[in-house]
């Protein structure tokens, strides 16, 4: 398949909308989490205006840092919205749907992460480095969780497309085998995660010594801050839009017609929401786990997605 | 193509001669320009072999006894002389530069010479006792340069040690293996070899192809046997190091394949089982100890030992679909293993050139004393991020295609076969992804720690940029990261003609590699590009709001810590503490020796006089396995000492009674 301009314009939209939907579903969460609370909480819209405040201030660098600080922001945008543009998270058919596969978004997605790492370290402070030692920790306990997940998912269609991932769902009803279930189950734990959210790390707290991500990100200021959540919010729901349509593909657009998009995008949006919701309930009703019980709950998730590869074989 | 492997000898026997007679001025790099010259006639020839397809023969009965010197250049074996000729030109040009610093010696030259010489050589070999002759002449060679200068460094004496001991052990079991196959067939000939092997019997051809599979697999550091490798590449000097892992581990792959589908044709599915296990554990002790050392070189030295893993286990993959009948399966397997060692090469040499440099510079290569490096040798802190990205099997660089392709192959494999297969391939991705996470670790240390930051001693802050053909050579293997990487199928296309794939090559495309029959497909030219584009469009932006916002310059600011001011270098995470929580985490598999002492004051018990703390991670395997062994060795050696008083009668008798024995046995 050629690339096409349908498959341009969904790409282009699906960029846009990992751009937009990821402050407004930080806003989301932030909203469930205060009125949870019995708070009234800041708009859903907040986050988007911060993001405004921030790029009209001035940039900052520690006293010895190199490019790499100033680059890590950039890349890690870019790889979100990259992965993003490739991914059926409107529609099955976006640029590149038959040639970018789970493996390899997921290793995008680690380009930005990585660059995060090392423009923590360039800082040369102790909060950064620790927060890039645990965040490396959480990250090399997370890959294997997510590929075997991944596997498991892919075994059942015999290839690691992400859109044939998501079709197979929409064309046929074999959707809620267990290996499928156990696989997703295992990709959530991941995805809560890799993008830092409770049990595993708490985005909201302001304690240096509690933080994981939150310490890397300590020294960015300015447009270089608003990148940096602009990215991680990306993540975010580029990693939850991904589980809604695996979990739930129904609304999904098909081909890339203007009505067919348009619909995809609704659909997207709620799942996403839906989720966002959820996540942010669950956040409400945990605690953040010690940080060296962390790898005990990725090596459930571990063995979750190993139990759903023996049984999508057992199954076939 | 005989005037090209004639032209190849006389530059690398010219090399070594002038590596032995030139004075000082000079002689380093007359030998390396000869060097270089008999690497592109390698590299020549073994190109041509794998376009025509056809094998390179030449041969001398005279010159070797045993079936004489018989040169014999399959298409495989081109590609391993491609990568030992690619890693050997660039490691010569290092040299020169690094000549400076040491490596600069009449019998280090000649060693180095004849080094490349055998590593080029191994992969020609067209019968066994070519084969051993060039082996050990690369053994023995490279351990003389593991050695040399011993008598200022203290540590290289035990990395020799252990070296020599693994190397020799390892050619004795290759020895025996390959003369048991030759005694069968009634020639050292491969090719006769090869044909004769088909009426062996099966526990036969384990046992030769399980004792090739021990020596060959100790020179690619699969555990068990890999003690010698974090000790030997680490104190190997520079370019030397490079050599090692980039051109001498792929050697033992070769090996393997040579012996187990070659020689053997495929063989049975438990060899590739053991093969697959061995690697699975290879490359999660070697990606483990990556992550927790913080020597520089050590870390990569075992991130050699881990990548050899992957390696193996996509070898054993492609034999256990081989044996149970799945050829497209296999066919891809094995495209994948070649292309990870072809990565590997690349990478690898890139980052022990770069680590090279820094020890150079600094004197050091403990990274808790490092730090900063990227400002003073910003060409040396870029190579060795771009080897970073590609050992991490980031896109855009030449890691990425191999990891994915081994994801493909572990995938198929699985889809392919039975149950005990299944949980074999099962483990084996769970032992990639756990590798892919920890070797992320480990090279973001690496590059984290020993080039960003503040420098942590002096010798770091009085750090220059290494001299330029040293830089030269770095970029050179880094920019071929990144081409192979953009296109990989530049190295896939090599490898699908070198196993003779034909039309019909389980992987193939410039712009999108497609698997055939199988499904899969990926474009890492459109994913690059689509990330330059995407950094380009978010830098614009960035300098957009930046004019907007009215600020004319980025503001330096002192980092923030806690409201204290005047933070020091000391005060950063050092390799040690980045690599800690890996080392809580799998505490009960490392089991490192933490060791607090702690005075306090006589006064009082609330102050404390001082503190000291020590840590040790010595390696597990040598720890478990090796000091008994070398206890018990001890044990017998001094209980039989009686029987070696060093009387010289006493030995010649011994010497008739060994005599009388074996004519006994002969008759």
């Amino acid at each position: 398949m050629t690339p096409s301009i349908g498959g341009g314009v969904a790409s282009a939209l699906q960029l846009l909308w990992v751009l937009l939907a990821g402050p407004l579903a930080l806003g989301l969460m932030r909203k469930v989490r205060s009125r949870l609370e019995g708070r009234e909480g800041a708009s859903v819209l907040q986050p988007l205006r911060d993001l405004r405040k921030l790029s009209t201030k001035q940039r900052t660098r520690p006293t010895d840092s190199t490019w790499v600080f100033a680059a890590a922001p950039v890349v890690l945008v870019a790889s979100a919205v990259v992965a993003a543009a490739f991914s059926p998270l409107v529609t099955l058919s976006a640029l590149l749907a038959t040639r970018v596969d789970f493996v390899a978004i997921l290793f995008v997605l680690l380009l930005g992460s990585v660059s995060l790492l090392l423009g923590a370290l360039d800082t040369g402070t102790a909060f950064a480095g620790m927060g890039a030692s645990r965040a490396a920790m959480v990250g090399a306990m997370v890959e294997p969780a997510l590929l075997v997940a991944i596997l498991a998912m892919s075994l059942g269609v015999g290839t690691s497309n992400l859109s044939r991932l998501v079709g197979v769902g929409v064309t046929t009803s074999t959707l809620a085998g267990p290996a499928r279930i156990l696989a997703l189950v295992s990709f959530f734990i991941a995805i809560l995660a890799e993008t830092g959210r409770l049990p595993v790390d708490n985005p909201a707290t302001h304690l240096e010594l509690t933080m994981i991500h939150e310490a890397m990100v300590l020294e960015y200021a300015g447009p270089d801050l608003a990148l940096v959540t602009l990215g991680e919010s990306a993540r975010l729901v580029l990693l939850l839009g991904l589980f809604a349509n695996l979990a739930l593909p129904w609304g999904i657009a098909l081909g890339t017609g203007a009505l067919a998009l348009v619909g995809g995008l609704l659909a997207v949006s709620i799942k996403v929401g839906l989720v966002a919701v959820a996540v942010s309930v669950f956040e409400v009703t945990t605690a953040k786990i010690r940080l060296f019980r962390i790898p005990e709950l990725l090596a459930g998730a571990f063995l979750l997605g190993v139990l759903s590869v023996i049984s999508a074989v057992a199954l076939r | 193509m005989t005037i090209l492997f004639v032209a190849f000898l006389a530059c690398a026997g010219a090399s070594a001669l002038a590596g032995a007679l030139m004075p000082r001025q000079g002689r380093v790099l007359a030998s390396a320009v000869l060097l270089i010259g008999a690497s592109t006639f390698a590299l020549v020839l073994a190109g041509r072999v794998v376009s025509t397809g056809s094998d390179f023969t030449w041969s001398r009965s005279t010159l070797l006894p045993l079936g004489g010197l018989a040169i014999r250049l399959s298409p495989l074996g081109a590609l391993f002389v491609i990568l030992s000729g690619l890693v050997a030109a660039a490691s010569s040009l290092y040299w020169i530069g690094y000549a400076h610093h040491s490596l600069n010696a009449r019998s280090a030259a000649t060693a180095f010479c004849l080094f490349v010489l055998g590593l080029l050589a191994v992969p020609m070999a067209g019968n066994v006792t070519t084969f051993l002759f060039a082996w050990e002449l690369m053994a023995l060679s490279s351990l003389a340069l593991v050695a040399h200068d011993h008598a200022r460094r203290r540590d290289a004496i035990a990395a020799a040690r252990w070296y020599a001991v693994m190397t020799q052990g390892g050619a004795v079991a290759i020895t025996f293996s390959l003369a048991g196959l030759a005694a069968h067939a009634h020639s050292t000939s491969f090719v006769r070899i090869a044909t004769g092997a088909t009426s062996l019997t099966s526990g036969a051809a384990s046992t030769f192809f399980l004792l090739a599979l021990v020596g060959f697999a100790s020179k690619s550091g699969a555990v068990p046997l890999h003690v010698w490798l974090p000790r030997a590449h680490a104190e190997a000097p520079g370019p030397v190091s490079a050599l090692m892992s980039g051109a001498m581990v792929n050697l033992g792959i070769y090996g393997i394949i040579l012996v187990g589908r070659v020689l053997l044709h495929g063989g049975e599915q438990w060899w590739w089982l053991v093969v697959s296990a061995v690697g699975g554990v290879t490359a999660i002790v070697g990606a483990l100890y990556a992550a927790t050392s913080k020597d520089v070189k050590r870390l990569l030295a075992y991130s050699t030992s881990d990548n050899m893993g992957l390696v193996m286990m996509a070898l054993g993959a492609s034999g256990l679909t081989l044996a149970t009948g799945h050829p497209a399966v296999a066919a891809l397997a094995l495209v994948t293993a070649l292309v990870l060692v072809v990565n590997h090469s690349l990478f690898k040499s890139t980052l022990f050139f770069a680590a090279g440099s820094v020890h150079a510079a600094t004197h050091s290569r403990n990274m808790d004393e490092l730090g900063g490096l990227a400002r003073v040798m910003p060409v040396t802190a870029l190579t060795f991020l771009a080897g970073t990205l590609a050992v991490s099997a980031i896109p855009p660089l030449n890691g990425f295609t191999g990891e994915w392709l081994l994801f493909q192959s572990l995938l198929h494999a699985l889809g392919a076969h039975g149950v005990a297969a299944t949980i074999t391939v099962t483990l084996a991705v769970a032992a990639v992804a756990l590798t892919g996470g920890l070797t992320i670790i480990a090279f973001v240390k690496a590059y984290g720690i020993t080039f960003l930051g503040r420098g942590r001693s002096a010798s770091a802050l009085e750090a220059h940029e290494a001299g330029p053909t040293m830089r030269v050579a770095a970029s050179l293997t880094a920019l071929a990261c990144l081409v192979t990487g953009v296109a990989p199928y530049a190295v896939i296309g090599v490898v699908n003609r070198a196993l003779d794939n034909g039309p019909n090559s389980p992987v193939a495309g410039w712009v999108t590699l497609r698997l055939t029959p199988l499904t899969g497909a990926l474009t890492p030219l459109y994913l690059s590009a689509a990330l330059a584009g995407a950094v380009i469009l978010v830098v614009a932006w960035r300098a957009l709001v930046t004019r907007a916002s009215g600020y004319a310059r980025v503001a330096t600011l002192e980092p923030w810590g806690s409201g204290r001011h005047n933070q020091t270098a000391r005060m950063q995470y050092t390799a040690t503490s980045f690599g800690e929580p890996i080392m809580r985490v799998f505490d009960d598999v490392l089991r490192p020796d933490h060791d607090v002492d702690v005075s306090h004051v006589v006064e009082s018990r609330y102050y404390l006089e001082h503190i000291s703390y020590r840590s040790a991670n010595e390696d597990i395997v040598e720890r478990a396995l090796y000091r008994p062994l070398a206890r018990s060795l001890d044990w017998w050696a001094r209980h039989t000492r009686a029987i070696a008083n060093g009387s010289v009668h006493r030995y010649l008798a011994y010497g008739l009674v060994a005599l009388v024995i074996i004519l006994v046995v002969v008759q």
